[in-house]
C-alpha cells in the first residue's frame, strides 16, 4: 500500500510532503518579512504604527490558527475576487498554495516579530553607539554590529516558529489543499488503512522535525561562535 | 493628602494610556463595532445562543481536563528527563520528541481513525466494559490533547526541575525531611513556580489546540460557528463571534496566571 508506484500511495504521500515543506518554507519566510517589519515598527514607529502592530500581535496570538485560517482564507480569496471585479476583471480562483503561505505567513509573523523584537533589545545599546561613534554608515553598521549580535538571541525562536510552521500546515487540510495530512487522508479513506496511512505520515513530519533539528543545531553553533557555551543548569 | 496624590496618580496613569492617538483607535473601534452591528446579518444568533453556550462550556470543559490531566502526567515526564535514569529518561525524552514533532491534527486522526477502527477486531474489546464509550469521539479527544500538552509540559517541567538549585535540595534533607516530603515541598514547588509563566502560555496554545476536536465530529463552540456558517450561509459573522469567544477565554486565563503568579514569592532561591 505504501508502495511509490500507483496502486500504492507512498508517491503520493511523498508528494504531500513536498507541497507541506513549500508552504512551510512560503510561510516563514513571509513570516520573517512582517516579522521584521514588525519589530521595527513596533521599536521605533510612531505611537499610531506601535499600538497597531501591538493590536496585530495581540489578536493573533489570541485566536485559534484554524479560525484564522478559515477567516482570512474566505475573507482574502473574497477581497481579492472584489478588487479585481472593480477592475473588471474575472473572478479567479486563488491558488491554494498562495492562500496557505498568505494565510500561515500572517500567522507566523505575529510571532516572529516577537521573537525579533526580544532578540534586538538584547543587543547591547553601547554597541551601536560604538560604531556609530567609529563613523559607519547605517547600512554597514546594521550588517556587522545588531545583525549578527541578535542572531544567538533571534535563533532558538525563530527554530521553534519554523516547527511551527511545518506543523501548522497539517491545519490547511481542514480548508480541503492537499498536503500531507489531507492525502493521507484520502489514501486512508480509499484503502480503510487508516492506521498505517496516519502512521507513516507521523513518520514523515517526524522525520522532518529530526532534519530540521540537525540543521538548526549546525546554524545556531555557527551563530554563537565566540561566545561560551550555555551551560545547561545543574 | 494621601487620597488626592492617589487620586492625581489614578489621573496621570489614565492620561500616559489615554494618548489622542488612542482615543483616535478607540472611536474607530466603536465605528467599526457600530458598523457590524447595523451592517451584518446577526439574525440567526438567538436560534443558535443556546448550542453557541453549550459549545463554549464544551470547550473550556475540554481546556480544563485536559490540561489537568496533561500536567499531572508532564511532571513525572518532567522528572524522569530530568533526574531519573535512563530506562525512564530515554522514554520519556523519545515520547516528547514524537509529540512535539508531529501535528497535534494528524495526532488526533491516528488515534481517531487508525485506533478506532483497529478496535472493532477485536471481540474481548468489543465485550468490555469500555466499549460505550469506546464508540464516541470524546475520549479520543480528551486523550490526544492531553498526550500533546504532557508532551510539551514535560519538556518544559524537565527544565524547571533542573532549575531548581541543588543546595535547596541538600538542605532540606539536612532538615531531616524525607525524600517524598522535600519533593513535594521544595522540589515540585519551586520548579512549578519557575515553570509557571510558561505554562500560562501554553494553557493559551492548548486553548487554541481545542477547535482541532470539531474535525472529529465533537460539538465545541467552533463546530457550532462552523454549522451556522453551513445551515445560514452566513460566512462571517459566525466566524467574527468566534474570535472574539476566544480572546475572551485567552483574557482569562492570562488573568487567571497572573492572579497564581502574584501569590509567589519574588525571592527564589
Amino acid at each position: 500500500m505504501l508502495s511509490l508506484h500507483p496502486p500504492g500511495w507512498g508517491g503520493n504521500l511523498l508528494r504531500g510532503l513536498v507541497s507541506s515543506v513549500e508552504i512551510a518554507v512560503g510561510a516563514f519566510g513571509l513570516g520573517l518579512l512582517i516579522g521584521v517589519c514588525g519589530a521595527w515598527g513596533k521599536l521605533y514607529g510612531g505611537p499610531m504604527v506601535r499600538d497597531l502592530f501591538g493590536l496585530y500581535t495581540t489578536i493573533v496570538r489570541a485566536v485559534p490558527e484554524l479560525v484564522l485560517i478559515l477567516m482570512l482564507y474566505f475573507a482574502g480569496t473574497d477581497l481579492v475576487n472584489r478588487v479585481l471585479e472593480l477592475f473588471g476583471y474575472a473572478p479567479v480562483d486563488i491558488n491554494g498554495l498562495v492562500a496557505g503561505i498568505g494565510v500561515l505567513g500572517v500567522v507566523q509573523g505575529a510571532y516572529s516579530t516577537e521573537v525579533l523584537r526580544g532578540a534586538i533589545l538584547a543587543v547591547p545599546q553601547g554597541q551601536i553607539e560604538a560604531a556609530r561613534a567609529y563613523g559607519m554608515p547605517g547600512g554597514l553598521l546594521l550588517r556587522r554590529i545588531p545583525l549578527p549580535a541578535m542572531l544567538p538571541f533571534a535563533i532558538p525562536g525563530l527554530a521553534n516558529l519554523w516547527l511551527i510552521a511545518t506543523k501548522d500546515t497539517a491545519l490547511l487540510a481542514v480548508v480541503g489543499f492537499n498536503e500531507l495530512t489531507q492525502t493521507t487522508r484520502l489514501a486512508a479513506g480509499a484503502t480503510k488503512a487508516y492506521f498505517t496511512f496516519f502512521l507513516a505520515a507521523g513518520i514523515l513530519y517526524l522525520a522532518l522535525t529530526l532534519f530540521s533539528n540537525a540543521i538548526i543545531g549546525r546554524v545556531e553553533r555557527w551563530a554563537r561562535r565566540g561566545q561560551p557555551p550555555i551551560a545547561e543548569a545543574r | 493628602m494621601t487620597l488626592e496624590t492617589a487620586a492625581l496618580r489614578r489621573a496621570a496613569k489614565a492620561s500616559l494610556w489615554l494618548q489622542p492617538h488612542r482615543i483616535v483607535l478607540m472611536l474607530a473601534a466603536v465605528v467599526i463595532v457600530l458598523a457590524a452591528i447595523r451592517f451584518m446579518r446577526w439574525d440567526w444568533l438567538p436560534a443558535y445562543m443556546p448550542l453557541a453556550l453549550e459549545g463554549i462550556w464544551r470547550t473550556i470543559w475540554l481546556l480544563v481536563v485536559t490540561a489537568t490531566l496533561g500536567i499531572s502526567l508532564a511532571i513525572p515526564l518532567g522528572l524522569a528527563q530530568a533526574a531519573g535514569p535512563p530506562w525512564l529518561a530515554v522514554p520519556a525524552r523519545a515520547f516528547c520528541t514524537v509529540i512535539r514533532g508531529t501535528p497535534l491534527l494528524l495526532q488526533l486522526w491516528l488515534l481517531y481513525y487508525g485506533l478506532g477502527s483497529l478496535f472493532p477486531q477485536f471481540p474481548w474489546i468489543r465485550e468490555s466494559f469500555l466499549w460505550p464509550y469506546l464508540r464516541q469521539a470524546w475520549p479520543y479527544g480528551v486523550l490526544s490533547l492531553t498526550l500533546s500538552y504532557a508532551g510539551y509540559e514535560g519538556e518544559v517541567m524537565r527544565g524547571a526541575f533542573a532549575g531548581v538549585p541543588r543546595g535547596q535540595l541538600e538542605a532540606a534533607r539536612a532538615f531531616g525531611m524525607s525524600r517524598w516530603t522535600a519533593f513535594r515541598r521544595i522540589w515540585l514547588k519551586q520548579a512549578l513556580q519557575r515553570a509557571l509563566p510558561t505554562l500560562a502560555g501554553e494553557t493559551v496554545l492548548q486553548l487554541k489546540a481545542t477547535p482541532l476536536v470539531a474535525t472529529i465530529t465533537m460539538i465545541d463552540v467552533y463546530a457550532v460557528a462552523s454549522r451556522v456558517r453551513q445551515e445560514t450561509f452566513v460566512t462571517y459573522e459566525p466566524l467574527l463571534l468566534l474570535a472574539l469567544v476566544y480572546m475572551a477565554i485567552t483574557g482569562v486565563i492570562v488573568f487567571l496566571f497572573r492572579r497564581l503568579e502574584a501569590r509567589i514569592p519574588n525571592r527564589l532561591g
